[in-house]
């Protein structure tokens, strides 16, 4: 068994190492799939704070990814056809700058989040997951339903947005963008769960009563946890939607929650690098069965049952012993 | 002398079954009042009344002369009340340390930060320690809760009640399960708390009552028959009949 650090170590040399050598040899694809892991596991960071850490079993964070999506789709959109989103108190035309999209895709992501939370965490267990599912459902139909974005057909952006001093259509530029934000997240989640904030939280998913009994209300530790899960998935739908050029409902579907569930556990339950690994697994096998087999899922679930029944701290969990606490 | 503990005409029914009827109790400063009654009495009814977990049909909470009645329990822990708990509830994959930082975090408020690491606070790390020095569980500080024994736990859940600094403790059975040499510890350690804050105590183990108590309050079918020093209640005809008869 090795330490957590090391095995997160060797796990952000591998993200690093992977794209950079097929950068150095040709092969952009490569770096496309490496760029889809980042932005993938970015997502299933979010949602492991929220799941791991909390306990909060959400089976609607594609609400989330969706919003980012489509905060980057309408900002972009406007702005490569001139037209104005707003006329009063003055004319903006939407963006195509990167940051600004993310600072869009963020509060967005987390004011769904607050919605979303207030409501479902007063519910707990499978309520909960069927709570989230019938919101993230609500945000599919209404992107479906949206005429003015694309309906059912989604949204083309022809040209990837840019970020200042960087050439966002390079595809090594592009992953180095999404690799060092999925690593400033995975710093600051790696902050929030030592702060005694996160203490409290994860306390609070083993005993309810015990963080009650020491003047703490679980209620407002999850939902302050779920916004934060839910604005760091928003920013990951709107890296996902650049790096696709295209958005659409599907971001939105059910499917995708359940996608963002399986980073999380292939990868290890509530482990900071858990849906890094849960996510670089799934984009690897889609990408090697799915060319021998459109049934690639059948081999994904065989794994997800193994995993489940003989890995319960999925696969970092298999590698690494806890690390200690102080 | 106000009263640090004040319940008062607590009733509360379930459909026909009266679980308290019209208690009324105090805990005075300094003292160990114990509250015992046979299974089925509504002993834990009135503990979660007292810690607002169950809203009383009727009847206040006063802690302080503060009336608590309409506070939830975080907020009532946050008034000062710290209770522990019958069936040992602790975060049982985090470390013990882990946990008596967590009563430390609660007892700076209810919002705890978020930037700085838990566990490299020395506010509450000393105040945790000396939590786990008091109850002699220093040595485990680094253990997972899931690997202690039963008595280890006990005494963590009073270290984690302890590091609140309350102004009342409320503990359920914490003698509950222990063999007879960690009744003793626990009594002694107890004993040595009363001096921080005043404890009432629902107990089972009657060896304990005798050698702690201050006063006695006896509950049988929800109400209390009897209230005392712990020689007027084994003096007590009525008392014995009822409870003290059955379990010698």
């Amino acid at each position: 068994m090795m330490r957590e650090r090391t095995v997160n170590g060797i796990v952000l040399a591998g993200l690093w190492l992977i794209p950079l050598t097929a950068w150095l040899m040709g092969a952009p694809f490569t770096i496309t799939l490496a760029t889809k892991v980042a932005i993938l596991a970015l997502a299933g960071v979010g949602l492991n704070l929220a799941l791991g850490i909390g306990g909060l079993v959400s089976l609607g964070h594609a609400a989330f990814f969706g919003i980012g999506g489509y905060a980057m789709g309408v900002l972009a959109s406007h702005a490569q056809a001139f037209d104005p989103i707003l006329t009063a108190p003055f004319e903006w035309s939407g963006t195509k700058s990167m940051p600004v999209i993310w600072l869009f895709a963020i509060v967005a992501g987390a004011l769904a989040a607050l919605v979303i939370g207030a409501l479902s965490l007063r519910t707990s267990g499978v309520y909960f997951i069927m709570v989230t599912l019938a919101f993230g459902q609500m945000f599919y139909y209404f992107a479906i339903s949206w005429p003015a974005y694309g309906g059912e057909d989604g949204l083309s952006i022809y040209v990837r947005n840019g970020f200042p001093g960087l050439n966002t259509l390079d595809p090594i530029q592009f992953f180095a963008i999404c690799a060092v934000v999925l690593m400033a997240v995975l710093w600051l989640v790696s902050r929030i769960v030592a702060s005694p904030f996160g203490l409290a939280l994860n306390a609070a998913r083993q005993s309810e009563a015990r963080v009650r009994a020491v003047g703490l209300e679980p209620y407002r530790l999850r939902l302050i946890a779920f916004v934060i899960s839910g604005a760091i998935t928003g920013l990951a739908g709107a890296l996902f939607a650049d790096l696709n050029r295209f958005v659409s409902p599907v971001m939105f579907s059910w499917q995708m929650s359940g996608e963002l569930i399986v980073f999380v556990i292939l990868g290890g339950v509530g482990r900071l690098f858990g849906p890094v690994v849960g996510a670089a697994l799934f984009v690897t096998l889609e990408h090697w069965l799915g060319g021998l087999s459109d049934y690639w899922h059948i081999y994904l679930g065989v794994l997800l049952l193994l995993v489940v029944l003989f890995a319960r701290g999925g696969i970092v969990g298999a590698l690494a012993r806890r690390d200690g606490h102080d | 002398m106000t009263d640090v503990l004040s319940v008062r005409g607590i009733t509360k029914r379930f459909g026909a079954l009266v679980a308290s009827d019209d208690v009324t109790l105090t805990l005075r400063a300094g003292e160990i009042h114990a509250v015992i009654g046979p299974n089925g009495a509504g002993k834990s009814t009135l503990i979660q009344q007292i810690c607002g977990a169950l809203r009383p049909d009727a009847g206040t909470v006063h802690l302080m002369g503060r009336d608590v009645t309409d506070l939830r329990v975080a907020d009532r822990a946050r008034a000062g009340m710290g209770r522990t708990f019958q069936v040992s509830a602790l975060a049982m994959e985090d470390s013990v340390a882990q946990n008596v930082v967590l009563g430390a975090v609660g007892a700076r408020g209810a919002r705890p930060g978020m930037f700085r690491r838990a566990m490299a606070d020395r506010g509450l790390r000393d105040r945790a320690a000396a939590a786990l020095d008091r109850v002699g569980l220093a040595d485990a500080a680094q253990m997972r809760v899931a690997e202690l024994s039963h008595g280890q736990r006990r005494q963590l859940e009073v270290a984690v009640a302890m590091t609140l600094a309350p102004t009342a403790f409320v503990m359920d059975e914490p003698m509950a399960g222990l063999g007879g040499e960690g009744s003793k510890d626990m009594t002694a350690l107890l004993d040595r708390l009363r001096a921080e804050a005043p404890i009432l105590l629902v107990e089972h183990d009657m060896d304990a009552v005798f050698a702690l108590a201050d006063r006695i309050s006896v509950l049988v079918s929800g109400r209390i028959v009897a209230t005392g020093t712990v020689a007027e209640i084994r003096a007590d005809a009525g008392v014995r009949d009822a409870y003290l008869g059955e379990t010698p």
